[in-house]
Parts: structure tokens; sequence; C-alpha cells
């Protein structure tokens, strides 16, 4: 499971893994009925202590997002979590600061961005009512 | 309630006219790691030495397993594992001469797991402790202090002066014995991110005393980082409430405080300022904010 611990921002430990396995469930890369790592490992990969991961498992669980298995391990639940909304702004807004200075460095301006994000979203929209035949005949 | 193994009560003890340890308090609970911190010379050795009955406590009471290590040391150190801050090892014997002596002591050795360590680390067991290099003599004193599979682990600076492959391993020894076996931890460090990872509980001590401690989360949430703007211009950081330091210059400072927020803030306003950014602190601010050498020189009230 890809989690890194940042210790420079002030946010605990079990704080960053509980959001990280949010984000990971939530963005599709952990899927439901998938088993977290032991305690254990996690501890040993991360190099943290092992009480840290069972209160990070332990938050998860209550909020939904996993769930244990009586002898054996710890579960990505059925159905995404609701990520907050505070929480999904954050995503976003991390991947549109991206966007934004890449965007500067090509000379684009936030209109054009603006413009652009409409014209992709346009073009997907056609794309996806295509029937398939005649997207079959474009590809040709 | 959490069961403790470790209960120090007002202890206070002097080296000559030097103050080593002045009415330390530090409780230690089962099952969990607890990280001392603190600059060289705060007083973690001598702590630690309590602990194992290496020092008598004159002043003030030590007891460990409710037992007193000075009086009742066959009680104590046959359930304790113990890495020295300078790795004392009998220097003339081999690596497997010092695992058969260790074993000697304590019933409950692992041969297997002291076994699998050796391997781990790629220690050859007929190689002389004297001619061990410095990670290798903390490799081997790990294995001795791990093997028996203690209920306490005591590592005095496990880290100090190691690469980063040999303190991965001290790392996993610890995350091994507290995962596997739901033992008790106590290490001192002065690497505040390796103390920051391990610890559950933290201790820090700065020229004698205990000057912050408690559930490592707990104590991280009482701090925070806040960053300040007043409209006018400060020569010296202008005195705040609940404010421990203070950086920058001019309009805008960084401000390490703890306790109320609303405090905080009702006394920024007083100042003509606003919070611009806030945050928890981070291990090292508190750190620096609690064993800072210099208070803040702040204006006259």
């Amino acid at each position: 499971m890809d989690i890194t611990i940042n210790l420079t921002d002030g946010v605990s430990i079990y704080r960053q893994i509980v959001n990280q396995v949010k984000y990971l469930v939530a963005s599709g890369l952990l899927q439901p009925g998938e088993e977290l790592p032991p305690i254990r490992t996690l501890a040993l990969q991360l190099k943290v202590t092992p009480n840290t991961i069972v209160k990070a498992y332990h938050e998860l669980e209550i909020a939904g997002v996993v769930h244990k298995r009586r002898g054996a391990g710890t579960f990505v639940s059925e159905g995404r979590p609701q990520l907050a909304l505070r929480e999904r702004r954050r995503l976003i807004e991390q991947r549109i600061d991206a966007l934004l200075a890449e965007a500067h460095q090509l000379n684009f301006t936030t209109s054009d961005i603006l413009r652009m994000v409409r014209e992709r979203r346009a073009a997907m929209d056609e794309t996806s009512a295509e029937p398939t035949a005649v997207k079959r005949e474009r590809e040709r | 309630m959490s069961q403790s193994v470790v209960d120090v009560h007002d202890l206070s003890r002097s080296f000559g006219d030097k103050t080593a340890l002045d009415g330390v308090s530090f409780r230690a609970t089962a099952g969990q790691v607890h990280g001392l911190v603190g600059s060289n010379g705060a007083g973690k050795t001598t702590l630690l030495k309590h602990l194992l009955g290496l020092l008598r406590a004159t002043i003030g009471s030590v007891r460990v397993f409710g037992l007193d290590p000075v009086r009742d040391p066959v009680g104590v150190l046959g359930r304790v594992g113990y890495l020295s801050e300078e790795r004392e090892l009998p220097e003339w014997m081999r690596i497997d001469e010092l695992m058969r002596y260790t074993q000697a002591f304590h019933p409950t050795w692992d041969a297997s797991y002291a076994r699998e360590l050796l391997e781990t680390f790629a220690l050859d067991p007929s190689r002389k402790i004297k001619e061990l290099s410095k990670g290798m003599r903390a490799q081997a004193g790990l294995i001795a202090a791990v093997a028996h599979r203690p209920e306490l682990l005591i590592l005095d600076e496990p880290s100090s002066g190691l690469d980063a492959v040999v303190r991965r391993d001290i790392l996993d020894a610890i995350v091994r014995a507290v995962a596997d076996d739901g033992r008790t931890v106590i290490f001192s460090s002065h690497l505040l991110d390796e103390v920051e990872r391990m610890s559950d509980h933290v201790t820090l001590m700065h020229q004698g005393r205990v000057t912050l401690s408690g559930v490592l989360d707990d104590v991280r949430g009482a701090y925070r980082r806040s960053r300040v703007r007043f409209v006018e211009h400060f020569d010296r950081p202008p005195a705040l409430d609940t404010a421990l330091v203070m950086e920058g210059s001019g309009r805008t400072w960084s401000v390490v405080h703890n306790g109320s927020i609303e405090r905080f803030r009702h006394s920024v306003l007083a100042r003509g300022g606003e919070i611009v950014e806030s945050r928890d602190a981070t291990l090292e601010e508190i750190f620096l904010a609690r064993a800072g050498r210099s208070r803040p020189q702040v204006e006259a009230a």
C-alpha cells in the first residue's frame, strides 16, 4: 500500500494514514474487498509504532471505510467512502493548482484554460454518446 | 486504564555539585512505546540507569514491574532488555560467546530468534567483539537485548552514530517487540523524526527536569504554529498571550503557542493583528519551544 509519511506539515501520523487510505479507496486504487496490510507489516514499512496503525485502522473502521474479519485481517468495505466536502475540495484544488502552474508556464491565460476545460468536457460527452459503431468507423 | 510497567516518582540525583535529575516523575504503560527526548546532559541516561538499578534512588522512588530494581535485581533485570548508549559489551568475547553468556541469564532466551537476527544482520558469530565496527556492535548489543523477548525493552540512544541501514534494524526490532509480543519499549533519542514515528508517549527532558510528557498525539494537538500579520511594524516580537516562541520581523511573525486558541486569537486582535494561517505544531517546533535555550526577547509588557 503506497503511503508516505511527512513530518514537516504538522499533521499527525495516524491522521496521515487515515487520509491516505481514504484517498486510495475513493480513487479506486484500493478496491472493495481488498485486504489492507497487517498492522505489523505496515508498521515495519512506514517505521512507525504499531499502535499508530491500530489507531488509524480503528478510525477507518468507525468511518465505515474498512471492516475487520474475525481471525482474518482488515478489508476495504463495499461502497466508496463519502469524503467530506472539505476533503474533496482539497484533493481537486491540488490538481487545479498544478494545472494553473503549468498553464502559466506554457503561456495560457486562465480564461483559455476555462474554455479548454469546457471543450474537453464536451468532446468527452460526445464520444461517450456516440454509438460504438460510429466510434469504430471514426477510428479507421 | 493501562497497567504501568515503570513508575518513577519525584526522583532527584546529583553528581558532586551538578544536578542530573531534579524531581523527575515518569510512567511507562504496558504495550506502548515511550520516547525520551532531550539534548545531551538533559538527564535521559541517568534516568534510564535508575530503571536498571545501576544507580540507586537516593531521593524519590523507582519501581519497575512494581519492584525496586536495586533491591530486587533478579526480579527486574531478568525481564528487561537493555542496550546502553556506550554499547558496553565484553570485548574479549566472540559474538557466539556473547549469545551463550547472555542466554545463561535469561531462561526465556529464544535461540531461533537470535539466529534469525544474526542472519538478517549478516553477523559472523565467530568474530570478536573488539573487532566489530560501530554498527555491528550495535547490532550484536541489540540481539543480546531482545532475544530473550523481554517484557520491557530499554534502548539508550539506539541510533546514535549509526548509518541508515543499522538504524532501520533497530527500529524494526522495536516494531517487532511491540507488534509480536505486546512489549513495552522505552527509548531515548535526539532524532525527533524517529521519536515522532516510533513513540506512543513522549517525554521531554531539559536540564534534569521533565518539561513535557504525555500521549504523543495529545501533546501534538496542544500546540499550534500560527502565522500572524499586524498592521503595525514591530522591531521586537509583540507580547502575545499563550505564545512560547516567535520568529519573524516587521509585520509578519510565526508563533508557536499552546493552550486556548481563543485566548491567542484575542491577544492577536488586541494588538491589531490577524491570524493568517494556523496548523498543529511539529514535534520539533514543540521541542524547541519547550527546551529552547533562549526565551524570545519580548518587548516590555
